[in-house]
């Protein structure tokens, strides 16, 4: 699978990727139309599932990856870019 | 054969909530659940199975929606974790990956479900983190959801129970508790859950009994059996005979009346025949409970556990959060002392729904203060809302599981640091609050004189010290009757703490489950703690004890009781002097 495009980020807000933050992520990566990846220390979950987001266990400060498989979804991209770096409006 | 069905069987477990009931069994079982077949799906079926399968989540999701709608604005808290709940329902490593094994595996519905629960749980069950770590229990909770609906399980709404029962279960989960219809219910069996659990709580705040802990309460009753749950004892007796149940029947009188007639004088202080004022306080967890401490005559709040509102939560609370719940709390008590203890999360505290069998030893493991100390910041967080809410009231610090002087002087820079960003940001506060620490470790006891130069007063929690002294876990069925409150050891601990207290002029309090027994009394004030902290609907108990006590005559009983050298010698003697003593009514006292 080739990666068209990806955004490094960290995460700011205190809880890190918790339930709820995760399920926010989670939606947005639900409106693209290809795969929504995020990567940490070489582990790689699937955007779209906030199980999945969460068993990559990102506190505050985490550096992660996020990737989208198809051009076509860089605006999404740029929308959970701006989720994490609002700390998820915490 | 009739009589072998209905023989007396008697099941014991932890009391949850004191009080005696008889009553009907209706049964909360989730059998068949656990029993999940497999089978083959045919080919032209798959499709078929899938939707089976989707008809099971979306049921589950209207149900859960319905919940979350229909909880009464008190118990809102819950609903936070429904929420969570729903998303589960139809994330990607659930729902999908079920429907992919339905149709790879071509394995029926149930079978699919089981396999991926069984694959992610075990992910979520191995992580590090706490928090991350009770999502199985989530995992558990939503899958049982959609089994339940797959199977097609007799499910018991209970919601709709039209009569007064006991009610029988395995454990009840945040989502059960807040459709029963509590009126409804007139005591609570679980198999599993201890004095923390949610059902505990709930069962205590509405004073109904409950027997935890049971192990196989659900296997052992039987819908519409009679039972007798005694909250008290943590015994339920089912089919009892019929001179069981008049016995119990003369039991459950004489305990209201007695009940009634010392709630009666409960609002009047507790003094002894010598005029020894002693103070008797209440425990409470959540700050609803606060009404009850009040109602049943408690001077004040000797011990207000913070874990609550950290457990029934996805995320940790915030300041305002916290300050709002603190001046709730204070706000009604008035001018009566309100003692918070800060976070004691992890260890036996964690609610025992969720609480994780895989971290070996977790009593001896980062909770309390080591926690909070290695996260300052959760920890300054709640240290700012208990000094903003000091402002309001009289507020008492309580430090939990202090081991060595350093964590107590951690805690002072932390709170002066606290307290100069208060002032720093002109934030209403309240600096100048007694800083006092639990007394439950071995090594505080040992170390008491030290520890009592940096402190306002100790607070002996007997619960963890004997856990501690014993090395007795009262969770395993196998050594709690080893957890003695009267063990020598016991004793002689509580004498150290009092006498070393004295000597530095600082006093000794109990909030343990001991302060709560009213035949301990005199043991206690003999030994010389100067305030009892307990479960509010003991509070009325405890101020007749001590009624009817004169401190001058506990000499010579306390010289004896200190050369026993078993727990059950000091309960004979105090049976004996005391027995009847302490639980006979005392006439008013007059105002002095």
């Amino acid at each position: 699978m080739k990666t068209a495009q990806s955004r490094t980020l960290r995460i700011v807000n205190d809880l890190g990727l918790h339930a709820r933050s995760a399920a926010k992520l989670a939606k947005l990566a639900g409106e693209a139309s290809g795969g929504v990846w995020i990567m940490k220390n070489g582990n790689t979950a699937d955007a779209t599932s906030m199980l999945d987001i969460l068993t990559l266990a990102c506190p505050a400060g985490t550096e992660i990856t996020v990737s989208i498989d198809d051009e076509a979804d860089v605006n999404t991209l740029e929308r959970i870019a701006a989720l994490v770096r609002s700390g998820f409006g915490e | 054969m009739e009589d072998q069905e209905h023989q007396e069987i008697i099941l014991t477990g932890i009391g949850g909530s004191p009080g005696i009931c008889i009553g009907k069994a209706y049964l909360v079982d989730k059998e068949g659940v656990d029993v999940v077949k497999k089978y083959v799906i045919r080919d032209e079926s798959r499709s078929a199975e899938v939707g089976r399968f989707k008809t099971a989540v979306k049921k589950a999701r209207i149900a859960l929606r319905r919940i979350i709608d229909n909880t009464p604005e008190e118990l809102r808290q819950h609903t936070q974790i429904l929420e969570t709940h729903m998303l589960l329902l139809e994330d990607k490593m659930l729902y999908d990956r079920t429907i992919d094994v339905i149709e790879k595996e071509r394995v029926n519905a149930e079978w699919a479900l089981k396999k991926v629960v069984s694959l992610v749980k075990p992910i979520f069950e191995n992580m590090s983190d706490d928090y991350l770590k009770q999502r199985a229990e989530d995992i558990t909770h939503v899958s049982d959801r959609i089994m339940e609906n797959l199977v097609g399980a007799d499910q018991v709404d209970i919601g709709r129970i039209d009569k007064r029962v006991i009610l029988v279960a395995r454990d009840l989960s945040p989502a059960e508790t807040s459709q029963i219809q509590l009126e409804r219910i007139k005591g609570f069996v679980t198999n599993r859950g201890g004095r923390a659990s949610h059902t505990s709580i709930i069962a205590r705040t509405l004073e109904i009994p409950a027997v935890l802990g049971v192990g196989n309460a659900t296997l052992k009753i039987k819908n519409d059996d009679i039972l007798i749950v005694d909250g008290e004892t943590g015994i339920v007796v089912v089919n009892p005979t019929e001179q069981t149940l008049l016995e119990t029947e003369e039991r459950r009188e004489q305990y209201e009346i007695q009940k009634a007639q010392m709630a009666r004088k409960s609002y009047l202080p507790a003094r002894t025949k010598d005029g020894i004022r002693i103070s008797v306080m209440g425990n409470i967890e959540l700050h609803e409970e606060v009404v009850s401490v009040l109602d049943h005559g408690g001077d004040g709040i000797g011990l207000y556990r913070t874990e609550f509102q950290y457990l029934s939560r996805p995320d940790f609370p915030t300041e305002t959060m916290l300050f709002d719940n603190y001046k709730g709390v204070i706000d009604v008590m008035g001018k009566r002392p309100v003692t918070i203890r800060t976070l004691d999360i992890n260890g036996d505290k964690a609610v025992n729904y969720i609480r994780d069998s895989h971290e070996l030893n977790p009593a001896l493991g980062l909770r309390a203060i080591r926690y909070c100390l290695q996260k300052p910041d959760i920890f300054k967080t709640q240290l700012r809302a208990i000094l903003r809410a000091a402002a309001f009231g009289k507020v008492r610090i309580l430090i939990p599981m202090i081991s060595g002087i350093e964590e107590v002087e951690q805690t002072i820079d932390l709170l002066d640091e606290a307290a100069q960003c208060l002032e720093q940001q002109g934030v209403a506060y309240n600096r100048d609050v007694p800083l006092g620490i639990m007394i439950e470790v071995p090594s505080a006891v040992v170390t008491a004189d030290i520890l009592a130069e940096k402190v306002d007063f100790f607070s002996i929690g007997t619960n963890d010290l004997i856990q501690y002294t014993l090395a007795i876990d009262r969770g395993n069925r196998h050594v709690a009757h080893l957890h003695q409150p009267l063990h020598p050891a016991i004793l002689r601990m509580i004498k150290r703490t009092c006498d070393v207290a004295r000597e530095k002029g600082i006093k000794t309090y109990m909030c343990g489950e001991m302060a709560g027994e009213p035949l301990f009394a005199p043991i206690l004030l003999g030994l010389g703690v100067d305030e009892l902290s307990m479960n509010p609907q003991a509070i009325p108990m405890v101020k007749n004890a001590i009624r009817s006590i004169n401190t001058a005559d506990l000499n010579d009983f306390m010289e004896s009781v200190m050369h026993m050298t078993t727990a059950d010698e000091v309960q004979v003697l105090l049976e004996r002097d005391f027995g009847a003593v302490v639980s006979k009514i005392e006439p008013e006292q007059q105002e002095q």
